[in-house]
């Protein structure tokens, strides 16, 4: 079957998962439906102790078994432990079947290769997966399907009940012994937890993960106790040092240096650039300079942002600090700035990725958004973007809030150089669509600057300006002219994995990649 | 006839090496007015035949969208140069620059083998503008015969890191070490009705420096100034930017000298200043100054 964005999901994906196709981003607007609960256990005994004395306690007092579900989240990036030290005891005893619901999983966690390998982890959701865990899925490796899915979709599914976690295992860089988790303080800040907060509600199980117990109580908490089952005390929980990189550095590239420009540009020519209007933005060179940039036009024109969410980095703290912004909604800390920054100004907000992003709750921030700056690995002539699938079509990348804050922001601008070492990132199709191109209004490349035709808003606004305007198949046209026509990756016919939409039909599906001769 | 590019606008003129194939290819995102791909010392000795290959299909395939194209060939002490202006020529380079020029009849050397080239690839005779680095005490001495060498010759620019060497001293940032090459080569260069660019700007990290020395070097007469990063472009270009006040004045100048030559007036004022002929050339050169730079609004 054809669904919106032209891609065929084949009958057998539809029956087996149950889904519907992707038709469209406001299908779903106004759609009535009974949130999902969790299993709970009273604790009424107040003698009874939460703790326990290692990761096998709390897995025997969970009851783990075959064929449950299992969360994570990411906080911690790259430098993650939480997954590994789980998933090793474990794989240890010997259960089978089990499908892994994380926010993001990457490098970090390539020692889950041999239990997809070997049965272990059958099915996988996740926003997205880069390295083994990524090739392993591509290879035809996981005996089920891998999904795909957005931040606000993953907890669109979790609250609708679509998706149940049987044991959430939270990583808290600081937990008292009944269970309330805070993001900040001990050796492992991470900023928020805000990923973590919905599952925590949602689980049948909770585990709390932590390095640094505290007194009781820990208060503020980011996840309450009221929700916690047992806490476990480990050595390290994570590696501070891959957890946030130090302060982003305004980049030196130039090419980055003029998309940003271009990036700046637009927005001020929009009129949505006016004061009290909200913005996000990513950690990539591009999106930190033209956050930089915006600001001096800001200061020069006296207009102050009203809030901006993210993912943050340290640009868009400084902006807090200098009064530029009112508020700052905040999922996820990039940097060590950000992580720093919650913890000292009271107009940081740690909010839950389901205030940021849900679909399917009664208003999420992202529909409060003006402009969203974001990346991707292609775009094709129908605005489609790719964040997930490399263009040799291996698994390789995650779509975050990507779909999330495109469908929200009344102004979706995608910042990608028009080639990303030889392969064209503005190209006919993309590989696999992640982001609806009927959500996408700008596409600023180093080579010049397309607006989605169905924004003619957008096309009045910016005509008059010096931007070097282009449609799409322009760019797409210099692209190939330089580095030629791209040959379509080779796949098999076996699906391993689908693209979810936030709303949860299938905007593509990924098939198994036919090995590199 | 003279060439039409002969005189044609170089404020900036970019570096690029050859032996980097993902380089050449982006000139056009940073639109400085000339590059300069280099087969010379940015190349490493046995990477010659790979960086003019890497040339060749860049100057046939790339579309630069109108940045002039000057390739700087190996010196004439080397085994390279021959093959080098053959590849430049086959290719269609819009000029060769001769590195190390010492004498007129250097010049002469490469302008014949560049003429047989046309001749053997089928190119227009004269096709292949010619310039000349300048990086010796001899070269400045003979600046002006150096000029005058060729008729495909549009330029000489200096090269201030040999220049300070053969002068026994080296780069300070203070612009005192170079000053007689400049003035002797700008004077010779004027002389002799062609264009003159300055060295390069080596520390990147230095952008006030680098505005210092790019406002010197246009208040002495240069025309525009060798760049090894585009991030020296906007700048350089910016500096090179006419006021509102200076194209008004140069309006006025080429308006005027052309009515005024109809009447058979030689001599006349603008705001307050005596004008004649002299000025013309300055004007229009600042009139294109303001078109290249996006200012300009008239329609001279």
């Amino acid at each position: 079957m054809i669904n919106k964005v032209g891609r065929e999901i084949p009958h057998e994906v539809l029956n087996l998962t149950g889904k519907k196709p992707y038709m469209g981003y406001l299908e779903f607007d106004n759609y009535e439906y009974v949130k999902s609960a969790p299993k709970t256990r009273a604790v009424v005994d107040p003698t009874r102790t939460k703790l326990v004395s290692s990761i096998d306690e709390a897995l025997d007092k969970c009851d783990i078994k075959d064929g449950m579900t299992l969360s994570f989240h990411h906080h911690f990036r790259e430098g993650d432990y939480v997954v590994n030290m789980v998933m090793e005891r474990i794989y240890a005893r010997g259960i089978k079947n089990l499908r892994i619901c994380a926010t993001s999983l990457g490098k970090a966690h390539d020692s889950l290769v041999p239990m997809i390998e070997d049965g272990t982890i059958t099915s996988i959701r996740s926003s997205g997966v880069r390295g083994g865990i990524g090739e392993a899925i591509s290879g035809g490796k996981l005996k089920g399907l891998a999904t795909m899915c957005s931040h606000g979709g993953r907890v669109r599914a979790i609250e609708s009940g679509e998706e149940h976690i049987d044991i959430a295992f939270i990583g808290a860089p600081t937990c008292d012994e009944y269970g309330n988790c805070r993001a900040n303080g001990g050796k492992s800040d991470c900023g928020v937890l805000s990923y973590a907060m919905v599952d925590a509600q949602y689980a049948d199980k909770v585990v709390a993960i932590t390095d640094t117990l505290v007194p009781f109580p820990n208060a503020p908490a980011s996840i309450s106790m009221i929700n916690v089952d047992y806490v476990c005390v480990v050595d390290e929980i994570g590696n501070p040092a891959k957890i946030a990189s130090g302060a982003a550095k305004p980049t030196t590239d130039m090419r980055k240096l003029k998309m940003a420009d271009y990036c700046t540009q637009v927005v001020i020519n929009t009129p949505y650039f006016k004061d009290g209007f909200s913005y996000q933005t990513g950690v990539g060179g591009a999106s930190i300079a033209s956050t930089i940039s915006l600001a001096e036009e800001m200061k020069r024109r006296g207009i102050k942002m009203g809030f901006g969410v993210g993912g943050l980095t340290t640009p868009m703290c400084k902006l807090l600090e200098e009064g530029l912004v009112d508020k700052l909604v905040d999922t996820q800390d990039f940097d060590l700035g950000a992580v720093e920054s919650i913890k000292k100004n009271p107009n940081h907000i740690e909010i839950s990725a389901s205030e940021y992003a849900n679909p399917f709750n009664k208003g999420a921030y992202v529909n409060k958004l003006d402009f969203v700056i974001l990346a991707s690995l292609e775009i094709d002539t129908k605005f489609n973007c790719n964040v997930v699938v490399g263009s040799d079509g291996i698994i390789t990348g995650a779509q975050g809030g990507h779909p999330d804050t495109a469908a929200g922001a009344k102004c979706t601008i995608v910042i990608a150089p028009l080639l990303q070492g030889r392969i064209p990132a503005v190209c006919s199709d993309v590989t696999t669509v992640t982001t609806p191109g009927e959500t996408v209004d700008v596409v600023v490349t180093d080579y010049g600057i397309a607006i989605n035709p169905l924004r003619t808003d957008l096309l009045d606004a910016l005509k008059d300006t010096k931007l070097p305007l282009k449609t799409i198949e322009e760019l797409r046209d210099i692209a190939y002219k330089i580095v030629g026509t791209p040959d379509p990756v080779k796949f098999k016919d076996r699906v391993v994995g689908i693209i979810e939409a936030r709303d949860g039909t299938i905007i593509d599906v990924v098939r198994q990649v036919e090995p590199v001769e | 006839m003279i060439h039409p590019n002969k005189n044609r606008l170089r404020r900036t003129m970019m570096f690029l090496n050859c032996q980097k194939p993902g380089l050449i290819k982006d000139p056009y995102i940073y639109a400085p007015d000339s590059i300069m791909l280099d087969l010379e010392d940015a190349v490493a000795e046995n990477q010659k035949d790979s960086a003019r290959f890497s040339l060749y299909h860049a100057l046939q395939e790339i579309d630069y969208r109108g940045i002039e194209r000057v390739v700087r060939i190996n010196g004439l002490d080397t085994e390279h140069w021959r093959e080098d202006i053959r590849v430049c020529v086959a290719g269609g380079a819009d000029a060769i620059r001769i590195p190390k020029t010492q004498y007129a009849s250097d010049v002469k050397t490469v302008d014949m083998a560049v003429e047989e080239a046309e001749r053997e690839f089928g190119r227009p005779i004269g096709s292949t503008l010619l310039m000349a680095a300048i990086e010796s005490t001899r070269g400045v001495v003979n600046a002006l015969e150096i000029c005058e060498s060729s008729e495909r010759l549009f330029g000489i620019a200096l090269s201030g890191g040999d220049y300070t060497k053969d002068l026994q001293t080296v780069i300070s940032g203070t612009g005192v070490e170079l000053m007689g090459a400049r003035q002797n080569m700008i004077i010779a260069a004027r002389a002799s009705g062609v264009q003159c660019f300055d060295t390069v700007f080596t520390n990147l990290d230095d952008m006030e420096g680098f505005e210092k020395e790019v406002r010197m070097i246009k208040m002495m007469g240069f025309d525009g100034k060798s760049i090894i990063n585009p991030r020296q472009i906007n700048v350089t270009h910016r500096i090179f930017t006419p006021t509102f006040k200076e194209i008004d004045f140069a309006e006025k100048v080429v308006t005027e000298i052309d009515e005024k030559k109809a009447q058979g007036i030689g001599v006349f004022t603008v705001n307050g200043k005596m004008i004649d002929i002299a000025f013309y050339d300055g004007a229009k050169r600042t009139i294109e100054l303001a078109k290249a730079s996006g200012v300009y609004e008239g329609d001279l």
